[in-house]
Order: structure tokens, then sequence, then C-alpha cells
């Protein structure tokens, strides 16, 4: 039957595919008294067995598409279900203690588990992980419940989840996942993100997608509107070829102005900078037009792996970062782990508002160790390109000049050993707290440079967690409140001779675009997806006529009443 | 029964894939294979076994192989380990 989610819009676009359930299936067990054990033990052998061949193809593509090192962990699986260690005593307690295949196998796995688990030596507490990978894929044969194998996906389609982490993204072939939609999440969810890097259409936070969409089930995920529509009917499903195809056009008419500046219909020019992970993503920055790379988001170095980056490794991805944007400007923001981003290995206590709490430059300053490796990695690798740092969190002066003293110490140092490091590093900082941007009058006169990270500074000024999708009303970019903070910072910086840039994904939206550049925003930041459409809004804006606006709406009291505004004012 | 002493030169010790390499080597056969360190045996078919030795770098380790095949295990197990630069 045909039905119908409304989410949020997370990634643009139109994808009409089969679904597939990213879900953790229920794996209880309870324990039973059989009585045949011979047939039990030929029921666990099974589920070995086809484990096995499952393992031994997943095992297979990964060395196809990743290489014969990742591959490895699959081959250390595939011992594990041949380790007689752990099958004999499986066997002796169906046969012996006549119990079920499942409760035999999940005792037993349980002791190696916690044997692993108790060693003191890092990388073997890990190895209890694998044995825990490879026994619920055994039990998941068992119970007869199908786990899913994302990196086994060979067809067209829509993944489902209540969520979707890094590592499940990571394992997203993106050939075949045409688009996704999830329970929870917001616009600035990482899952969200993701979709836009991936360049495909999803729809976030429809709270029950993973109740009411099975496996096969033909959906269309509409990114534009926010909606998901389950087994549509072949009308539906016409409308929404056709307006796939017209977005198709859409964006072949926006690749037009790919080589083309930023220019407001009267010559003003402003930079249209790209947001990205890896190096890998500056594919995405130049086949869409980026000027620069408005933030670097670094802790994708340090996230899904179990140890802290090198420094060469660091080194490596900057270098390569900056050669590829072959002397434009690159914004590197320093570590920003804590909050939603957590780092397993870091062992980091758990907080009650981690948001509030110990991330980002706080952590930075306490674990010096961390922030210097870094920080030499930047300096060693400013030499081949235009390298800009920019420091997370800064809530208070004294934090940036820590940072900047210590960036400074690490410069001293690289030179004293004959290292060569760029004359000038302009060094700036993120404007997402409240303080800060009230104080920027008085930053500007030490910074080289703002960028206002507008997705953490909406929340701390609401107060609204942006995980939470209850207060997501709070979220509010337009509210005069956040548009004087804004300003505040834009006008600080000018009045020092300093730049001022945006990136959160207030950068992008179609309806902050005319304020911002109406408040005279240099540089705007955002999904690298996004900035051909905001080239092709910018060049329709008059700036000074822009900028009457942004003055008129200041004097705003609601959001809402600014969108009007705002509305009003384009269609003219 | 055939028996080996060997150090453990690989700076990783014996894990991950170095355990992984010699476990599959010692699958191939029917003789009874141990691997001895610190004065522990565990069965050398068992890659748990093997892993929870937690055998670092200058680890004096002892195989042992007891069977029908009991010589070609050990000189296929010794080929792998140099081989692979592991132990000498």
């Amino acid at each position: 039957m045909a039905s119908m989610l409304k989410g949020i819009a997370a990634s643009n676009g139109i994808a009409i595919a089969k679904a597939y359930r990213l879900i953790e299936p229920d794996l209880t067990v309870s324990k039973q008294t059989i009585t045949a054990p011979s047939e039990e033990t030929a029921r666990f052998q099974e589920a070995v067995n086809i484990s096995k061949s499952e393992l031994q193809a997943i095992r297979d593509n990964a060395e196809k598409q990743l290489g014969s090192d990742k591959a490895a962990i699959f081959d250390a699986h595939l011992l594990v279900l041949s380790d007689p260690e752990l099958i004999a005593p499986i066997e002796d307690k169906i046969q012996n203690e006549q119990v079920n295949a499942e409760f035999a196998l999940k005792e037993t796995a349980d002791m190696f588990v916690m044997m692993f688990e108790q060693m003191d030596n890092e990388y073997m507490k890990e190895r209890a992980a694998d044995i825990r990978d490879v026994t619920k894929r055994v039990l998941s044969h068992l119970l007869g419940v199908q786990i899913p194998n994302p990196s086994m996906i060979s067809e067209e389609v829509i993944i489902i989840a209540e969520d979707l982490t890094p590592s499940d993204t990571a394992q997203l072939n993106r050939t075949y996942v045409k688009g996704f939609t999830t329970n929870i999440g917001g616009r600035t969810s990482h899952s969200a993100i993701m979709a836009r890097s991936m360049e495909i259409p999803a729809v976030v936070g429809t709270k029950e997608a993973t109740e009411s969409i099975q496996n096969g089930d033909l959906v269309i995920v509409d990114g534009i509107n926010g909606e998901v529509h389950i087994n549509p009917t072949p009308e539906l499903v016409q409308k929404y070829e056709q307006e796939h195809a017209a977005y198709g056009e859409q964006k072949a008419e926006w690749a037009k102005l790919v080589n083309e500046k930023t220019v407001s219909a009267d010559g003003r020019h402003v930079e249209l900078a790209a947001n990205i992970g890896t190096p890998k993503d500056l594919e995405g920055v130049k086949s869409n037009g980026g000027e620069a790379v408005g933030l670097y988001r670094t802790e994708f170095l340090y996230m899904g792996r179990d140890q802290l980056p090198t420094e060469d490794e660091q080194f490596d991805a900057y270098k390569a970062v900056l050669e590829g944007m072959e002397g434009k400007p690159v914004v590197v923001r320093t570590l920003d782990i804590g909050g939603d981003k957590e780092l397993p290995y870091l062992d980091l206590p758990k907080e009650m508002n981690p948001f509030l709490g110990f991330r980002a430059i706080r952590l930075c300053l306490e674990e010096q160790d961390i922030f210097r490796t870094q920080l030499r990695a930047l300096l060693r690798a400013s030499k081949y390109g235009n390298l800009k740092i920019m420091f997370p969190m800064i809530a208070t002066l004294d934090e940036f000049r820590q940072a900047k003293a210590i960036l400074e110490e690490e410069k001293q140092t690289l030179l004293t050993q004959g290292v060569e490091v760029a004359d000038r590093i302009e060094t700036g900082i993120m404007v997402e707290i409240p303080s800060t941007a009230v104080m920027a009058d008085t930053f500007a006169k030490e910074v080289d440079f703002f960028s206002i990270g507008t997705n953490d500074l909406i929340q701390y000024t609401m107060a609204a967690d942006r995980m939470n999708e209850r207060v997501s009303y709070l979220y509010q970019p337009y509210n005069p409140a956040i548009l004087r903070l804004v300003k505040m910072v834009i006008d600080a910086a000018h009045k020092e001779g300093k730049w001022a840039g945006m990136c959160g994904e207030m950068a992008g939206d179609e309806t902050a675009i005319p304020l911002l550049l109406g408040l005279g925003l240099d540089e705007f930041s955002m999904s690298a997806t996004s900035i051909l459409r905001a080239r092709s809004i910018i060049k329709r804006l008059s700036q000074p006529e822009m900028e009457q606006l942004a003055n008129e709406v200041l004097g705003l009291r609601t959001a809402e009443e600014v969108v009007n505004a705002v509305q009003a004012a384009i269609s003219k | 029964m055939a028996e080996k002493t060997f150090t453990v030169t690989a700076d990783t010790g014996i894990h991950a894939r170095p355990a992984t390499l010699l476990v599959q080597a010692a699958g191939k056969f029917d003789s009874e294979i141990n691997l001895e360190y610190k004065g522990r045996k565990v069965n050398l078919k068992s890659i748990m076994g093997v892993m929870s030795l937690g055998i670092g770098q200058g680890a004096e380790i002892k195989i042992t192989a007891e069977g029908s095949d009991e010589q070609d295990a050990l000189n296929t197990l010794e080929e792998t380990l140099k081989r692979e630069g592991l132990a000498e």
C-alpha cells in the first residue's frame, strides 16, 4: 500500500530504488533443552558453513575494492570460524549439556570475549570485537534473521536506517546507494553531511522509516521537499521521474558556472568555498567550481581507527589538500573532537552535556601532545600551498592566545631544525560561541580572520541541542538574534581590515545568502554540491540592495518575519 | 615428535597478520601442532589461542608437531616464519 513519511530534507535530489534495511536484528538468545543433540550439532555446523561462505565473499569483495590490507581482517574472522578451541567446546556443550546451539555458541563466545577484553594490551582488547562480530553472524543464521552486509550490495538501493555512523557510511558503495532515509538526525547531523558530500538525496528524521519500510519496498526519496514515499503509485513514480529529469537539467544549467567567479549583479566579488573532510573530497570541490576550501574538518583523520594518526600520516593528508588546491586558500580547522564526535581510543569520560563539555580547543590545550603533533604536521605542509589555520570552539581571548603561542613554539622548533615553513600563515578562529561573537571587536585586533560556524552558534545562542528533534523548531538561522550576532562579527572584522567567512550550513542556504551578501560576508563555505546553486543566486543579486534588505530585517521581531521579508524582496 | 625453537624478530610480534599466516599454514596438516611461550602451550591451529599468548618481539617460542606429517609441518612453519621475517 502506498504511504508517505515526512522528514527533514538533508540532501537535494530525487532517488527511486528498492529499500535496503541497514538495521541490527534482535539477537537475543534463550537457553533451551534439546532432545536431538546430533541434529542440533548439524544445525550449528550448517550455520558456521553459511557464515564462512558469506565472509569469504565479503573478504574477496573487500580485496577488490579496498586492497588486501583491508581484506586481512576477514581472513582472521574466517580463522575464528575454523578455530578448534572455539568450535569443539560448543559442540561438546550441545552434546553433553543438551542445550540449543544458540546458547552454546553465546556462552562459549562470551567467555573468549571476556578473556580478550581483560588483557592489558589495547590490540588484544580489540580482538574481542572480532569475536563478537563473527559470533553475531553465526547467531543470525541460527536464529533465522538477517544481518545486513552493506559492503555486498550489488543493485541500486535506498538505505533505510535508524541513523548512519561514519563507519556505516564508509562501507557504502557509492555506485549502488542511490539515497537514504533515517529515523533520527537533522540537517547538520553526520548522516546529512555525508549525504551531501556523496551527492545523494537523503531525508533524515522521519522517526519511523525503519518501522514502515521493509526490504525490497519501492521507495522514493524526495530530498528537496523532505518526503519519503513507500510503494508509490505508478503515476507518482512517473511524476518523480519527470522531476528527477528537471532537477538534472537545472544542475546542468548550474554546471555552466563552474569556471566563473562569484560576482553579484553589481560586480561585487565574494568567495565561494567548500567544506571538506578528506583529500578525496577535492574532486567534488573542483567539479563544483569551489574557489577555496573554507573548512577542512581534520577529525576524519582521527576517526574510524584505533589509535591517533601519526604526524607523517597527517602531513601527507594536509600536503595532498594544499597541493590539490593549487595555491587557492585552504582553511584547516584543528581537531574538533567531543560533542557528537567521539574517539573511542582516547577513552574520555562520558559527559552529561558533551556539547558544553571537554571538546575541540579545550581538549587540545589540555592534551597538548595531540595538538602539537597536528600543528607540526600542518606547519611542515604549509609550504605546499596557501594554508590558513583555524581554531575551533574559542570562547575567550586567552584560549586563542594560548593556541597561537603553541603554534608559534612549534614553528620556531621546526625552523631551528632546518625544516621549511611558510612565512605567513593566517591564523583565525571559528566563531560559534556567543561570547566570542559578542567580543568580536576585541578578537579582531588579534586574529587574521573569523569563520562563523552557524550550526553551533545557533545551538548555543538558542540553547537548543541540535541532535534533539523535539527542540528542532529552535534551530532558527533567520532569527534576528542570530543575524545580529553575524553582523557584529562581520563588522568587527572589517573595522580591523580582516575578513569574515561562514562555514556552517547557513552559508549555502537560499534564504540566508541574500542577507549574508548584504551584511558584507567575504567568504561563504558550504558543501561542494551547493556551490553552483549559490553562485547562480548571487549572480542575480545586487549587493547594495541586499545591504538595505539586511538592515531592514535586523529590526524585525521573529524568524518568520525575516523569511517573509527576504522572499518578498527576492521575488521582486 | 618434531620440535624447534625460534626467536621472534618481527617488531609487531605474533599479532594479527602473522598469527593469521601461521594458523593458516598449520591448518593444512593432520599432525597435532602446538606453540609454547613462557610455559604456556596452545594449539597452533587456533587463532584465538595463538593471539591470546600476546607474543612480542624478542620472545622465545617453541613449535612442536606430532603425527604422520610432523616433519613436513614443522618445515612449512619454519619456512613461513622466515619468509615473512617473523622469527629465526
